[in-house]
This record gives C-alpha cells, structure tokens and sequence, in this order.
C-alpha cells in the first residue's frame, strides 16, 4: 500500500486546473506551494511587507502625527491623550472634562509633555504657516491653510487601504456571487448575465464613477460604494470560468450525488476551489480604487473638503502651482502604493498560475 | 423476489448538434436486496449513464429523461422533486466514482467529507460526525483511521481514497451502492482489497450493489446477476454461472473470448472487430451486426429480448444458429 497510482488517462479538463496542480505535485498541498512560489517572488514579496507596514501606519497614525502629546502634566494632573484618543474616537470613553475646550492640545498651558515626532494633527490649521516650504518646522511643507503636509500623508494612509480594501470587498460581493450564478447555473442565467457583465464592461469606468458621483453627496461611505458598485465586472468574469471549470470536477459530482444542494455545492464545494485566482483582481482592484479615488477627489469631486485624502492634498496645488511639493508629495505616495498593490498582484498571478511552475 | 430498485424501459437522450444521442435506450433490470448485479460493457455503452439516471445527476440539458420509470421501494425516482431526490442520494442510494483521484474534494479532509454527508442526512452535530466517520474509515480497513481522518485527498494514495470514497458512500447506511467502475483506476492489488471491502460491507450492512465494469474477471467473483449492455441496450442477462457457462449473444462470447486466460496459452488473443456504433446514427436492426461473425439479413431488423431458459434473456433472433455454429 502507499503508492501513488499516476493518472495518465483521460485528457478531459487537464489543462493547468486547481485540482490538476495539487495532482502532479503529489505531497504538497495547493495553498503550500503557492505560498512556497509567492515567496521566490521577491518584488512581491516586499511589495506585501511594505504594505503591511503601510497598514500599520494607518493604524497608528496618530501617534506618529498629531497634536495629542503622548504623556501630558496638566494643572498637576497626569494624561495620556495620544493613547485616549483612540478610545475617544471608538466611543468607549470621552474626554476628562478639563480637556474638552481645545482640539489642538498644545494650547493648552501644560507642565510637561512628550508630543508625537510629528506634532501637528492633518486638519490642524496654522495660518501663519501658508505655504511653508519643505525642510524646517514642516518636513513636507504645509498647504494653502497651513495644515502639515506629512501629517496629512500619514493619517490619509487611513483613507487610501480603508477605500482600496472596502471597494473590493463591495466588488468582491457583487463579482463573486453573479460569476458564480452564470459559472455553476449555466444555461439562460449564463447567457443573460454573460450580456449583462458585456455592457457592464464597455462603459469606461472612471466616466461611470463621476456621473454616480454627481448623484450622491460627497462622502467617503458613497465613494466607496460607488467605486465598488463599478469594479466588478472582471471579478465577475474570472469567477464564472472558474466555476465552469470546477462544476465538471468528479468532487462535483460526488457531492451531488452525496444529496448537496445547488446552494451548498457552490458555497462550500466550489467556492473554496475557485477563488484563489480571483485574488489577482482583487489586488489589482485595490489600485484602482485607490488611483479612482484620488482622481476624484482631485477633481474636487470625492471626499469633503475637511478630510484630507492623498487625492486631496494633490488638489491643492491646483489652486497655487507654484507649491510644487503638493504635487511631488501625495503624487508620489499615490505612485507607490498603486504599484506596489500591481506588483502584489503580479506576485499572486504567477504564484496561482500552475502553467508557469517550474519557469521560473 | 425482494428487489429494491426496479428499471423499466428506462431510456436517457442527449440532444447534440449532430443529432440525438441515445445513450440508454430502453433498459430494464431489477436489483435485490443483499444481491450484486454486474453491468458489463464497453466503453460508451450506457453503463455509467444508466446509473447517472437512477440518481438523477444527467446533466439537463443536454440530457433528458426521455422514458420509462425508476422505481425505488415502490417510488418513481423520476417524479420526485429535487429536494425529494436529495434526500435519497447519499441516504438510501450511494455512489462510488472511477476516479479516487479526482472524487475528493482538495479543500477538505477525508474525516470532513464523510462526516457532511452524516451531517446531512442524518442531522448529527460535528463532533458526532467525526466519530462517526473514523468508525467508516475503520470499517473500510483503513490503518490508523483516526489519523487518516485529518488528512488531505492528496496525502492519501489511490487505494486509501477509494476507501475512503467507500466510507463516504456507506456513511448513512444506503439500501442501494452503485459502483462505478470502482477499481479501474487502481493496480491490480489494490483493486482485490477494494473488492473484499466491498462484498464484506454488502454481507454486513445488506445493501444492494450495481456494480458497473467492463472487467469481466470483476462481474465473475462479485456478481449474482449479470447485465451485458451494448450500444445503450441490454443485449444478454442471466445470472453469472449461466452466463459465463452458456453465454449466448455473440457480443458476450466475443467479450469473454477476449478475457486472456491461465490455459489460453501463447497464441493471439482475440478481439471483437470493430468499434461501438456512432451513438447519432445506431444500424436500425441489431446494433451489433456491424461486427458480428454470424450476422445474416434478417439482422437487419429490430432485434427483441429473447426468453433463453429461466431468466435468461438475449436480444438476437440467432441466437441457437449462433450455438450450433459455435458448437461447430
């Protein structure tokens, strides 16, 4: 007993599937290797731990930049408000009542305080600070209201993963689950909803995204609903050849003839074995909502004029052209993370794609 | 006679651009319970395609159900909705597939798949389920159940899945266990364990068997009755000593001819000349004339089952000419 029994008959569905990558290479399982082969990716190997740095700058941004000191002495009080801030903004405390008449804590006539290295919250205005050049006081510079250029840049690594990971998940929802109706029904579903992803598909984005827009007020929550409610149609695509392809596996079969319903065959049967490619657009997705969002709110078209995204800061150079550190700054974090997140995807493509191991 | 699944006239069509193809055409045949029934025939005969009806897994379209009935313990397989019909597959009638390598699924472990199909019909929490599932794995003679349990398809070997097909397949205690081709993908020793699991269940828990092969020497140990089909239809049935002893229609001989023996000696072996008909385009009389050494005119019209003696039957009209001349 124990040997491996080659499967050299029948060339039905043998072209580069799931199942056939987990077949030929005996031992390893299929979420291994693909692991094993992301990592011989270098440029996606980095481009994922310097997101995952960038995540953790989103999570503490502000006690990186922020007009809350960490530890404050306060009319013989001891605070610490950069730490109770983030309890303040999830609800689960307030303010000490003393602390409750300035946002910006450095007015306050305090003892002793340690402030973040970069000591000014993004909205904080100073307007005897406009248009600051780099260097000095403001590493970045400051914009036409005297708000920290850097400051904006780290807290709108909140803005920017929070867009790019929500418009996904939104576009994961509505691709993943119509693919894999047409994939697995097939028939006249497949053919209706075939047509729909085609008109779907020939309306350019971008001109999509700003006639939505226009319809809804500008907030954050609706351009991220929007950008996910057009992006995905790829997803939508990619999802039904797989199903397609998994629906003829023999496990498919052996599960119907087990009693599964239609229901439970596509949720847990072909679900688990179809979605790994569906990652690649899913990364690549990520930079578009990223870029999408930018180019509205550069357009003055996105968020409100009080959150400050990276498409934000960027608009400010329009109004004096000559600040060209509004330009280079957020253009240049924008540039970064969209290719990184390409990069990323790249990564997990030539790691998903069974016909290439071995090539490389 | 007990039987638990009776097939009339049963007839399953593929509507394709060449032409409708009649996979199954009119076939009949009953299986009792604790008895094995064997299905033999060539590839692209109808076997598989008869058992796909029974549980209802033709694809439609193109497929469709174009006649007859399918009667379990007195029920119209073919009348139930499908929520009826789910309730039955996996519950009262298992399958086991050719292929162990690709009937598991790789996402999940053995011990995970058998236990959902526990979960399923029987309504067992998890944890019930697992145990019961390393008790099946047990029950098929695997080693060390417990531990094959956590494993992967692909960290099993094919006779391992098999098995572990076979558990999944005996899990909710089936009247009825369609085998199809169960040991054709796997080497000749391991094909004789697997057919020793099987018998034993069928004695211990017993269930009927259709066993579909195209493995004559398979059909001779395991069966009591036998199904010779040909080109969608039953061309010869008895039961296995009559007709492996006195096989009549011309297609069983040429089969068991072909069957290389201890005492055939060194000589060529024989074969039947020829392929199976192109499905679209069936010879209106006996689909087998084409190929037939005894063929004469009157082949050339549509051939019935014959009575031979007993419950044999055989669809030629030659059939004693064929004898003498065989005799000869």
């Amino acid at each position: 007993m124990g040997s491996h029994i080659a499967k050299k008959d029948e060339p039905t569905a043998a072209d580069g599937t799931l199942a056939d990558a987990v077949k030929n290479e005996g031992g390893e399982s299929f979420w291994r290797l693909t692991r094993k082969e992301f990592r011989k990716n270098r440029p996606a190997l980095y481009s994922l731990y310097v997101l995952v740095a960038m995540a953790v700058i989103a999570l503490t941004a502000d006690l990186i930049a922020g007009n809350k000191p960490y530890y404050m002495v306060y009319k013989g009080e001891t605070y610490f408000p950069a730490f109770r801030q983030y309890a303040v903004h999830t609800g689960l405390m307030d303010w000490p009542e003393e602390l409750r008449t300035r946002k910006n804590f450095k007015r306050y006539a305090y003892s002793d305080a340690v402030f973040p290295i970069i000591p000014y919250a993004p909205d904080e205005i100073q307007l005897g600070d406009r248009y600051e050049r780099p260097g000095g006081a403001h590493l970045f510079g400051t914009d036409r209201l005297g708000r920290d250029v850097l400051a904006g840049l780290i807290h709108g690594t909140r803005y920017s993963l929070t867009i790019g990971l929500v418009s996904v998940g939104i576009s994961l929802l509505i691709g993943v689950g119509l693919g894999a109706m047409a994939g697995y029904l097939g028939g006249w579903t497949d053919l209706f909803l075939s047509r729909v992803f085609e008109l779907w598909a020939a309306i350019p984005p971008f001109f999509l995204i700003i006639t939505a827009a226009a319809f809804f007020p500008p907030s954050l929550f609706w351009i991220m609903i929007i950008i996910g409610f057009t992006g995905w149609v790829g997803i939508a695509r990619l999802t039904r050849s797989q199903f397609l392809q998994v629906r003829a596996f023999d496990y498919i079969a052996a599960a119907r003839a087990l009693g599964c319903s239609n229901l439970r065959i596509m949720a847990v049967h072909i679900l688990p074995n179809a979605i790994a490619p569906v990652l690649i657009p899913a990364a690549f997705g990520v930079a578009g909502a990223i870029l999408a969002e930018s180019g509205l709110s550069f357009l003055g078209i996105g968020v409100p004029a009080e959150v400050i995204t990276w498409g934000s800061l960027l608009a400010g150079a329009r109004s004096n052209i000559a600040a060209w550190w509004l330009v280079i700054v957020p253009g240049f974090a924008i540039f970064i993370t969209v290719t990184l997140y390409n990069l990323l995807g790249d990564g997990l493509r030539d790691a998903l794609d069974p016909r290439q191991r071995g090539n490389a | 006679m007990n039987s638990i699944l009776r097939v009339n006239d049963l007839k399953t069509y593929f509507d394709t651009e060449g032409g409708i193809v009649r996979a199954v055409d009119g076939v009949s045949f009953e299986v009792e319970a604790g008895k094995t029934l064997g299905i033999v025939g060539e590839s692209g005969c109808g076997k598989s395609m008869t058992a796909y009806s029974i549980l209802g897994l033709v694809p439609q379209p193109p497929g469709r159900i174009a006649g007859g009935e399918i009667l379990f313990e007195d029920r119209n397989l073919l009348q139930l909705s499908p929520r009826q019909i789910r309730a039955i597959r996996g519950n009262d009638i298992a399958m086991i597939f050719q292929e162990p390598m690709t009937s598991l699924n790789p996402v999940f472990t053995v011990g995970e798949q058998i236990a959902e199909a526990i979960r399923l019909h029987r309504g067992a929490d998890r944890r019930d389920a697992w145990r019961r599932a390393v008790e099946l794995l047990e029950l098929v003679d695997i080693p060390l159940p417990e531990e094959r349990a956590g494993n992967y398809p692909h960290e099993l070997s094919g006779g391992m899945r098999q098995r572990a097909m076979i558990a999944m397949a005996i899990s909710c205690d089936p009247k009825l266990l369609i085998a199809d081709e169960p040991t054709t993908a796997l080497d000749v020793t391991i094909q004789a364990q697997i057919l020793d699991v099987l018998r034993r269940l069928q004695e211990e828990l017993g269930m009927g068997l259709m066993l579909i092969t195209h493995d004559l020497g398979i059909v001779a140990e395991m069966a009591h009755e036998v199904l010779v089909m040909y080109a969608g239809q039953v061309v010869e049935q008895a039961d296995v000593e009559t007709l492996f002893g006195s096989p009549r229609h011309p297609y069983t001989r040429g089969l068991l001819a072909s069957v290389p023996t201890m005492s055939s000696g060194t000589g060529e072996l024989s074969t039947i000349e020829g392929t199976v008909p192109d499905p679209v385009s069936f010879p209106a009389g006996c689909r087998f004339a084409p190929r037939c050494d005894f063929a004469v005119e009157a082949c050339g019209r549509p051939q019935a089952l014959l009575d031979v003696e007993g419950s044999h039957v055989v669809r030629c009209a030659e059939w004693q000419q064929v004898m003498q001349e065989a005799m000869a």
